[in-house]
């Protein structure tokens, strides 16, 4: 896939495929999948041989499997599967990597698509896979896979002792710890949860239970010298390798930097924060009150609250702007800078920022029907399927994608027409 | 002696109601207080109809599932309670005391009636009292205080009674009598009997999480 | 009936071994002072001693009326002398009350119903357990459930591959009878979100199967999650970890949102649904679940009136119902339920009582996952509802919770009661029309 700039941004509609067309070898087709550029669409389907593989646009690709399942297309635009062919494989663009697993699953991707990883399991032995290269150490047990942005690392949270059955004690005294590229750490921990590897690649955080009751933070191995009731999952400071994680104290939360609290803990509940891209900013979805929810920035708590559930932390590149997913009574809007959409949508999508912050775009549901929604307005035409929509590089444009009567369409509209 | 009187009906009197009051509503504040800080939760399954949905269930005798499983009880337990009310509001000994205090004036109960009720009141305590020692899922949870309560409840009956029926000094019987009431009225903020003052929240409460949250009668 | 032994259980005797009397005074002291208020103090101060929640507990009617088993009664041996002594209770009172709290009690809330003030004694035993935990007392086996959870997100120690490769396994199954059936993986967008406990991929993958096959039949959007959370199911509740829960909870509920799924549909298990309606979202701050959670019962009973499954033959047999506290005094779904049994049975002999005042299994709260050191125990401690499922005089008993059928299950063997158990699903698998089986 070419990038982003040199994607066809000429505005108009686009058939690309009709998806009514019958092809015989096809007994059914399951979820369709749009490529990020918008000129392809796949889907898993099986095959009237009772085997699968995978359509693209029209075509179907050769090579037939017992299963093919988790279609994924990467950010740059690769299509990936993961297949049994006997093995399992993780296939690339119809290329499946050389070596076959007991089982392989959760495809990972970097920020720009050019490395690919997944967990692996092989005679009860467990660990990941970059890029078709296997960890030099397996285990016992590993969960909570992660790849860093760049794709430079892989972490895992692994079991490095064996457990017997209602081993309790043992447990106690630690079992687990963090994998970094399959390399675990020196020591024990009695858990390990989501492991966080830096922007700078040196350094990986992840949440750690020490007994049963004093939960905090490990740095590369090493434990910030304070403990807490409870930890959410690290993030790390964009420039500085600082460590933020939300702490519970007292009952209450708030959000502990390399130990040191630096949000009061007063709210019922802190999570899913994170540094805005330069770093100036700690963000954090918060509810700030029992049954309310909302963001909060550098700890203070916006206006607007939702009852049900607040989702989808984002900001935009310069990190001037900040957008959330909210949801009350059963309906969920955008909300971007303390301002909530106008209107309630039976679901919405993660809020996509235009590059330069000016526009925010989400996909939405109405009435069993999709459509994207810019600025709180609503695009013309409704969809039976749609995915995000894309801005241009200079965010004048936007792309989308949809599926209207059996028919797959690529669309490229004018930002302002949309917003009026 | 009259000295004594004259202190325990009036200044005592004021005294006892005085704590009776304030120490209610300082329970109930407290009570208010402590939610909020610790437990501020609470506060969003609180539902006024169900709250009442449940006290108005639990306030009918023989209603509940459980009530009509100890029907001798319920019986004696309403009529205790209805009782006690009666007996202190409508009394004709106490409504004159009102009228000659502070000229307030309702119609008060036969004195054979009060009298009857006074008799009553007092056979359930020894009942309540005789259960503690026969039923042994009472007696395993029932220390002196449940007999302590007990006594404290029955004795200005058991002295009312006495002083109606100008069994003993009339005088010693009436300072017992009266002393009894008000140590019984200050008391109730601060012992069990606070039930009296909590019985409300928790039924309430209750109520509400079976009614708005778990969709259930909770009796 | 025997007397109450004190059981030894490896948990509790290690965990004790490791106590000073100053830990527990401080661990004591730590729970009931920053972790209690209002609540606690209005129920101690309230309860008039009365014992009228007594018959309300199997344990209390199933062990000749001893009155150490009453719900007062377990109060009165446990509470009340810890903030009496204002902590400072002995070792061995604390093995005991890590007895009577984590296995003498189902947590099934009946006594607050015969309550007249309405006490909670469920919530103090939770209590209880709290201070248990944090003393390192829990027994053994419910114990490990509990570590399993925090390990795997899941109650079974099940993999991240074997769950997907259980769900895999269950399609291809599926499509035996019916050559379309599919079991969506990760299918962003569903309406619906299938989530189960740990021991269905383990051990009863018939019912993921049954599940399925109903979806397929009635022509459902719906999902199943590739990842953890896919358990919706929490001895941590149980134990008193409710940081533990809280984690639980949050990746079920996370999973489902990623999944943008409208509601969250869940097996026949009660103790789940206690998590994920009542007890689980409130400590994340939900004030109700985020995405609206609907059990087994309701789910099917919807299906009924939308005529989305149709019924093409009922059991002719006579069958009972033994309605789950966790989803009838917990949920109030005894009606609906009974509208679906109806249906697809031609006979249904209630058990006494019922509904909302069901008897427990005894199973419930944890108790059955403390293990064999307790099994005995238990079983004898619900005689009253083997009494109960004996009067019906019928074979078949329904009672579609998980923890409910292990529990029911020992007590049909230990008192001879030559009944089957059955789930509801696997009779509406069984009952429905199936236009496009095999
Ligand atoms: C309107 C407020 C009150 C309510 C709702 C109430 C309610 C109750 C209830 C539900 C019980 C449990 C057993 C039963 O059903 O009898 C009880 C017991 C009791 N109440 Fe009250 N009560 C109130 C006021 C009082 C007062 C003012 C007194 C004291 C004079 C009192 C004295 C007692 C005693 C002594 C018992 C214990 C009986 C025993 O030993 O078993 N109550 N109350
Ligand atoms: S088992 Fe049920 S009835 Fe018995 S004490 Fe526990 S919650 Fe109450
Ligand atoms: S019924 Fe209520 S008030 Fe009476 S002993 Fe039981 S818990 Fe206490
Ligand atoms: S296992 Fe079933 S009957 Fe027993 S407590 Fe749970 S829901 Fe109640």
């Amino acid at each position: 896939m070419a990038p982003k700039a040199q994607w066809d941004w000429s505005v108009g509609s686009k058939t690309v495929v009709d998806l009514a067309t019958n092809n015989d070898e096809v007994a059914w087709r399951e979820e369709s999948h749009a490529s990020p550029d918008g000129e392809q669409v796949a889907a898993v389907v099986r095959t009237t041989d009772e085997t699968y593989t995978v359509q693209v646009n029209d075509t179907l690709w050769e090579s037939q499997f017992d299963r093919v399942w988790y279609l994924r297309y990467s950010p740059d635009g690769r299509l990936t599967a993961l297949v049994n062919d006997g093995d399992w494989k993780l296939c690339v663009d119809e290329e499946a990597w050389e070596e076959g697993y007991g089982f392989v699953w959760n495809t990972l991707f970097s920020e720009d698509g050019s490395v690919i990883a997944c967990s692996v399991s092989d005679s009860m032995q467990y660990g990941m896979i970059k890029d078709g290269e296997i960890w030099p150490n397996l285990f016992a047990n590993a969960n909570n896979f992660v790849l860093s942005a760049d794709g430079a690392h892989t972490a895992a949270a692994v079991q490095t002792e064996p457990l017997g059955q209602a081993e309790i004690f043992k447990f106690k005294q630690g079992v687990f710890s963090v994998a970094v590229d399959g390399e675990p750490w020196e020591r024990n921990f009695v858990n390990v949860w989501t492991p966080v590897i830096s922007p700078s690649g040196t350094h990986v955080a992840a949440q750690v239970r020490l007994n049963l009751f004093e939960y905090t933070i490990a740095c590369n191995g090493a434990t910030w010298n304070e403990t807490f009731s409870q930890v959410w999952e690290p993030c790390f400071h964009p420039k500085t390798n600082a460590i933020a994680a939300p702490v519970r104290l007292g009952g209450k939360w708030g959000m502990a930097v390399d130990g040191q609290v630096v949000w009061k803990p007063q709210f019922f509940q802190v999570w899913h924060q994170r540094y805005t891209p330069r770093g100036d900013r700690l963000i954090a979805l918060v509810c700030p009150q029992y049954g309310r929810w909302t963001v909060a920035v550098d700890g203070q708590a916006w206006r607007t609250t939702f009852g049900d559930m607040i989702s989808d932390l984002t900001t935009s590149p310069d990190g001037r702007r900040i957008a959330a997913v909210g949801k009350e009574n059963e309906r969920w809007t955008i909300i971007a800078d303390d301002k909530a959409w106008p209107e309630m949508y039976d679901m919405c999508w993660k809020p996509v920022f235009s590059p330069n912050g000016d526009h925010v775009a989400a996909k939405v549901e109405r009435s069993k029907k999709y459509t994207i929604v810019v600025d709180g307005k609503p695009y013309s035409k409704e969809f039976s399927e749609c995915w995000d929509p894309i801005f241009s590089d200079d965010g004048n444009l936007i792309l989308i994608r949809g599926i209207i009567n059996n028919t797959y369409i690529r669309i490229v509209e004018r930002v302002s027409t949309i917003c009026g | 002696m009259e000295r004594i009187y004259v202190f325990v009906s009036g200044p005592l009197a004021w005294i006892a109601w005085t704590v009776f009051v304030v120490g209610s509503i300082y329970r109930i504040w407290h009570l208010l207080k402590l939610a909020k800080e610790k437990e501020q939760v609470l506060f969003s399954y609180i539902s006024f109809k169900y709250a009442i949905r449940s006290i108005i269930n639990w306030a009918i005798p023989w209603n509940t599932n459980n009530m009509r499983l100890h029907p001798i009880f319920v019986g004696v337990a309403f009529l205790f309670h209805i009782g006690f009310f009666l007996i202190l509001a409508f009394l004709s000994a106490h409504v004159i005391l009102l009228e000659e205090g502070f000229g307030l004036g309702w119609p008060a109960l036969p004195d054979i009636v009060a009298d009857m009720l006074a008799f009553a009141v007092l056979g359930a305590c020894i009942f309540f009292a005789a259960r503690r020692v026969v039923r042994p899922e009472v007696a395993f949870v029932t220390d002196w205080t449940d007999y302590a309560l007990l006594g404290l409840v029955a004795a200005p009956f058991l002295t009312g009674i006495l002083a109606y029926h100008q069994w003993g000094d009339p005088l010693v019987v009436t300072l017992l009598h009266i002393l009894s009431a008000e140590l019984l009225i200050a008391s109730i903020p601060f012992t069990r009997l606070s039930h009296m003052l909590f019985a409300p929240f928790t039924r309430g409460y209750i109520g509400s999480e079976f009614g708005m949250v778990r969709h259930v009668k909770d009796w | 009936m025997s007397e109450r032994v004190w059981i030894k259980d490896e948990g509790i005797e290690r965990g004790a071994e490791a106590l000073t009397p100053e830990r527990i005074e401080r661990t004591i002291n730590a729970v009931l002072g920053n972790e209690t208020g209002a609540r606690l103090m209005a129920y101690v101060e309230t309860c008039a001693h009365c014992g009228l929640c007594s018959e309300a507990c199997h344990f209390y009617l199933s062990r000749d009326r001893d009155p150490s088993y009453s719900p007062v009664g377990k109060v009165k041996q446990t509470i009340w002398p810890m903030l009496k002594n204002k902590g400072k209770v002995s070792v061995e009172f604390m093995k005991q009350a890590t007895q009577i709290a984590q296995t003498e009690c189902n947590l099934c809330r009946r006594c607050v119903q015969y309550c007249p003030f309405g006490i909670d004694i469920a919530y103090m035993m939770t209590l209880v357990r709290r201070i248990v935990h944090k003393l390192e007392l829990t027994p053994l086996y419910i114990q490990d459930t509990a570590h399993s959870h925090s390990a795997t997100l899941n109650q079974m120690w099940v993999k991240d591959d074997e769950w997907i490769d259980a769900l895999h396994w269950q399609e291809d199954e599926l499509r035996d009878e019916f050559p379309t059936a599919r079991i969506p993986l990760e299918k962003e967008g569903a309406e619906i979100m299938y989530s189960v406990i740990g021991p269905e991929p383990k051990f009863r993958t018939q019912l993921i199967y049954q599940a399925a096959a109903i979806m397929n039949v009635a022509g459902l959007d719906w999902t199943m999650p590739a990842t953890p959370g896919w358990d919706n199911s929490d001895m941590a509740m149980f134990t008193g970890d409710s940081e533990i829960m809280a984690r639980l909870k949050r990746a079920h509920f996370e999973t489902a949102a990623r999944l943008r799924v409208k509601k969250i549909v869940m097996g026949e298990c009660g103790h789940a649904f206690r998590s994920v309606y009542d007890t689980g979202n409130r400590v994340l701050g939900w004030r109700m679940p985020p995405i609206p959670v609907i059990h087994a019962l309701e789910f099917y009973w919807d299906l009924l009136n939308e005529g989305r499954i149709k019924v093409a033959k009922q059991i002719e047999e006579p069958v009972t119902f033994h309605d789950p506290c966790n989803v009838v005094r917990g949920r109030g779904l005894h009606e609906k339920a009974r509208e679906v049994v109806r249906a697809f049975c031609k006979n249904l002999v209630e058990m006494h009582p019922n509904r909302e005042h069901n008897l427990c299994c005894a199973a419930g709260g944890g108790v059955i996952n403390c293990g064999p050191p307790f099994k005995n125990a238990r079983v004898e401690s619900n005689r009253a509802k083997a009494e109960q499922l004996k009067a019906t005089g019928v074979k078949i008993c329904i009672a579609p919770c998980h923890n409910c059928h292990g529990g029911l299950d020992d007590i049909i063997h230990k008192y001879e009661l030559d009944m089957e158990l059955k789930f509801l699903g696997e009779i509406i698998y069984e009952c429905m029309e199936k236009p496009e089986a095999q």
